[in-house]
């Protein structure tokens, strides 16, 4: 999937010591990593810190030690565990972020009608976002994140709460992303998700990194006893 | 009691006949407080919606300072606002004291505050849940306050009215730089405490039931105005 040109370029984002103490409490801790492939996935269970690393990276979070370093300068785009919509219609909540990135008017109309489209929600335009159900709003929130051609997108848990049709559609149209070229960074505490989207696992457990591996040699034979553990669960 | 019906009688027969002083009377009251109302809310609504997303030096400081402000004594308003416009003061020059100028200006003084305060909670409950949404699309604070404001504006309906309805029920700002001069800067609150030191209880009571009257009529229309709002756009 996705990001053959990527693999080869080395890594586009680095972790160095990195960690997030707050109230005492260490979220994260000890995470040094370098992510290189076109889609990754950050597994791991319930209070891992996958949300809080996913925040880490995207830089919505500042870290209390540890740097989070880009190589390059890439265009990032995050889409949350739930969608945000603002009281406006699904085209105007599209539009609104191209808008921020100051793409011409006529211009914003167009991307953000063609997102839609491949989200397969064209029939949505002039709904009002937030009476759309919960997985029309996650597919408008992928839209619009789609919209501002982001190179790296993050997804926290993009189909926790959702049924398991919209949770088809959203892995389709994060498979389609990434095809695109956009490199995926997703948390998941659903193995097969990551095993459906993901090149690369980043197996987190109170907030560290137990193990970063290929996708196929994590589920083949996970290195740690805790993933083992997680694995085993998690299939049941 | 026989006083009082028969006050409320002829109140009533007031109303009825459409009385051109006590028309007038109604009509000053809600220009003057609609239009503090308009410019608090130009002022005020910004203001509350930065202190909420806003990360500046003295921030703390103002949101105390315009919630204790909220409170202020309106006769303090109209005293403050009547040495500010009075011949000798600063802004003497203008002519402005005993106008309806001068009580719209107190009652913006006034209101202002309760505004402001008032946006900045609506604000900051938005901002709780767009926060992390609005940073990662891009948006500056400004931005963000910007967009907010407008996402807000049903809730911030009942910020305007609660503002409003201080205004037009408050004698002591409007009595002091008014004057309640007859015919020009009389208005409800005003003639009701006039009327009724007088001995003159029909045109106070008369007044005192379109002012409930008002009061009741701009809630109940935000209150329908905001139930079609959310079911329109969730
Ligand atoms: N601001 C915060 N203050 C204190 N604890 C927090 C804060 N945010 C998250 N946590 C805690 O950090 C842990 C990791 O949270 P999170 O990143 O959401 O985990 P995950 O996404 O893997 O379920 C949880 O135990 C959570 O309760
Ligand atoms: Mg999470």
């Amino acid at each position: 999937m996705g990001g053959k040109a990527v693999g080869l370029m080395g890594h586009w984002l680095e972790l160095q010591e990195l960690a997030l103490t707050e109230n005492e409490v260490r979220i994260v801790r000890d995470v040094n990593l370098k992510v290189s492939r076109g889609s990754t996935a950050i597994l791991g269970p319930n209070g891992a810190g996958k949300s809080t690393l996913l925040r880490l990276m995207h830089g919505l979070l500042r870290p209390s030690a540890g740097r989070v370093v880009w190589p390059q300068a890439l265009a990032q785009a995050m889409v949350f565990q739930r969608p945000v919509m603002l009281r406006a219609t699904a085209l105007a909540n599209i539009e609104y972020g191209l808008r921020l990135r100051g793409h011409p008017a006529t211009e914003q109309r167009q991307r953000a009608l063609a997102a839609l489209a491949r989200v397969g929600l064209p029939e949505l335009a002039h709904r009002q976002a937030r009476r759309c159900s919960g997985g029309e709003q996650q597919r408008i929130a992928l839209a619009r994140a789609w919209a501002l051609e982001p190179q790296v997108l993050f997804l926290d848990e993009p189909t926790a709460s959702l049924d398991p049709a919209s949770s088809r559609e959203v892995e389709r149209i994060i498979r389609e992303i990434a095809a695109a070229g956009t490199r995926i960074v997703m948390t998941t505490h659903n193995l097969g998700q990551a095993r459906r989207l993901a090149e690369e696992v980043i197996y987190l457990d109170g907030g560290r990194v137990l193990e970063q591996t290929a996708a196929g040699d994590f589920f083949a034979q996970p290195q740690t006893l805790a993933a083992r553990d997680f694995i085993r669960e998690e299939v049941g | 009691m026989y006083e009082l019906s028969a006050s409320l009688a002829l109140a009533g027969d007031l109303i009825a006949a459409g009385d051109a002083r006590l028309a007038g009377i109604v009509l000053l009251s809600l220009k003057v407080s609609l239009g503090a109302t308009l410019v608090s809310c130009v002022l005020g609504m910004p203001l509350g919606a930065l202190l909420a997303v806003g990360r500046f030096a003295g921030r703390r400081s103002l949101i105390v300072l315009f919630n204790g402000l909220m409170g202020l004594p309106p006769v303090v308003v109209g005293l403050l606002v009547y040495l500010l416009l009075s011949r000798a003061g600063p802004l003497g020059q203008f002519g402005l004291l005993f106008t309806p100028t001068a009580m719209v200006v107190a009652q913006i003084v006034l209101i202002t505050p309760i505004i402001a305060a008032l946006t900045r909670q609506v604000i900051e409950d938005e901002w709780r849940e767009f926060r992390e949404q609005l940073r990662s699309l891009g948006a500056s604070r400004v931005r963000a306050a910007r967009t907010l404001l407008w996402n807000g504006r049903f809730s911030l309906t009942t910020s305007a009215l609660a503002g409003f309805g201080r205004a037009i029920a408050e004698v002591g700002a409007v009595m002091i730089v008014g004057g309640n001069i007859d015919g020009v800067t009389r208005v409800m609150t005003t003639t009701i405490a006039l009327e009724t030191s007088k001995g003159d209880l029909p045109l106070a009571l008369a007044l005192g039931a379109i002012l409930i009257g008002v009061v009741l009529a701009i809630n109940a229309l935000a209150y329908a105005f905001r139930q079609w709002a959310e079911r329109r756009w969730g």
